[in-house]
């Protein structure tokens, strides 16, 4: 359990492109995989909040866990690190931060395809409404997140196999905490959704 | 020990020992979707679990990390509600305790995103959808099970008259709890309690169940660290790698 606090380490090697841009960081960044599906990098999945370089070439990323529970973010932490020593960032800090929460909204339009190549349905809806929630809107507006006669109709979700919206869920949870299975009712072929969360 | 870091444990002491629980279902569920649900469920619990108690721990100042409080504590230093440590038992004890917890839990969280207190509220923004999840899941096989089979029907409402006394635990306020109302941090109970009761009121008739009177005796003293039996036992296999090779690490 020893894993979420904010971790620092220095690469033994020199800085080789001391003073590298915010933007330059994010472009590696950006070639970080997904540990749990590495089509997609941590960039396009919306994992990483901010980037800051200090004057002595320090970095510091901001990262949010897409699930509390998430296995993969000490994982990402490594390969986050590993990735800007490679790069000649001596000095990387990293930073947890819960809110604003991760949604499936933070994913980018180049991961949603690469989800979709890769045999993931991509998020089809927006996220759970939660501000409705956070603002009071009373009663009403939060039991109707889980009462079951007030729940919205489930969205339709192409098979990434065939593209038919003919499929059904088989479960709300899936391979990891983020997915859940569906099954296609045309070329019946059972996949993943990445769950709008 | 200082108020909010005792609420702090509660709440984590809770989401552990429940994921403990659930995680005894691992790879014996009674289908491979329920399977990987209760593990998932038990999953997001887990992760809850760190961030209450990472900011008890820094609260409490005390040296003890996340790690010191999920296994070097014994039983009457934890502040989990009765509810959670009763045994799996049959599916439908497993999942009728679910309910129950769930539906308060949904509550809670949706309350604590409005705490005075910014970290609470930040970590209940950020389990707020896994609850609701949770909620919906439970609810949904409520239903399934009350007006299901006979058998299935006869075990969920054995499962709901038996656990129905540790459900009031969790709007039992004691001091520590109204401290905190006080200070903004929680929600008051009456609003828990009443939600709480609508909601499980209408799923249960939907599910074709009895719903025991609202006003029965309940059991309590989790909170205060007056444990069940059951307790120890969840704690003998959770703690012992911990206990058996102390300060081991991987």
């Amino acid at each position: 359990m020893k894993a979420a606090a904010p971790t620092t380490a220095t690469a033994a090697v020199a800085p080789a492109e001391a003073g590298a841009h915010a933007e330059q960081i994010w472009g590696w960044l950006g070639e970080v995989p997904d540990p749990e599906i590495p089509v997609i990098s941590i960039v396009d999945l919306g994992i990483v909040r901010e980037v800051r370089v200090a004057a002595d070439g320090a970095c510091d990323v901001t990262i949010t866990p897409t699930y509390s529970g998430c296995p993969a973010m000490q994982v990402i932490a490594d390969a986050i690190t590993e990735a800007l020593h490679a790069r000649g960032v001596a000095t990387v800090r990293l930073h947890n931060q819960l809110s604003p929460a991760w949604t499936t909204d933070w994913m980018s339009e180049t991961g949603k395809a690469a989800l979709r190549g890769y045999g993931i349905a991509p998020p089809a809806q927006q996220v759970i409404d939660i501000s409705a929630l956070r603002a009071g809107a009373g009663q009403r507006g939060v039991l109707s997140a889980v009462s079951r006669r007030a729940a919205p109709a489930a969205p339709r979700i192409a098979c990434p196999r065939c593209g038919s919206t003919h499929t059904e869920i088989t479960s709300q949870f899936g391979s990891t905490p983020c997915k859940a299975l569906y099954k296609c009712l045309d070329c019946r072929e059972p996949f993943d959704y990445f769950k709008c969360h | 020990m200082d108020n909010k870091v005792n609420y702090l444990l509660r709440l984590g002491d809770n989401a552990l020992i429940l994921s403990q629980q659930l995680s005894q279902w691992c790879g014996k569920g009674p289908a491979l979707e329920e399977d990987m649900a209760l593990t998932n469920v038990a999953l997001d619990l887990l992760g809850q679990t760190r961030m209450w108690y990472a900011y008890a721990a820094e609260l409490e100042g005390a040296g003890r990390d996340e790690d010191a409080l999920a296994y070097l504590r014994d039983a009457h230093e934890f502040r989990n509600c009765l509810l959670l440590e009763q045994p799996n038992g049959n599916y439908a004890d497993t999942l009728v305790r679910q309910f129950f917890f769930d539906a308060w839990h949904y509550f809670l969280i949706e309350g604590l995103t409005r705490s005075s207190d910014a970290r609470i509220a930040a970590i209940a923004e950020k389990s707020l959808k896994e609850v609701t999840y949770h909620l919906r899941r439970s609810g949904d096989l409520i239903v399934r099970l009350g007006d299901g089979t006979a058998v299935s029907h006869a075990r969920t409402q054995a499962a709901v008259d038996a656990l129905w006394m540790y459900s009031g635990e969790v709007f039992a306020y004691d001091a520590v709890d109204e401290a905190m109302v006080a200070e903004g941090v929680a929600p008051a109970a009456d609003g828990l309690r009443a939600q709480w009761l609508a909601h499980v009121g209408e799923i249960l008739a939907e599910a074709t169940l009895t719903m025991p009177p609202a006003d029965a005796w309940m059991q309590s003293g989790g909170k205060q660290g007056r444990h069940t039996e059951h307790l120890g036992y969840i704690l003998a296999e959770m703690q012992f790698l911990q206990r058996a090779y102390p300060g081991a690490a991987w």
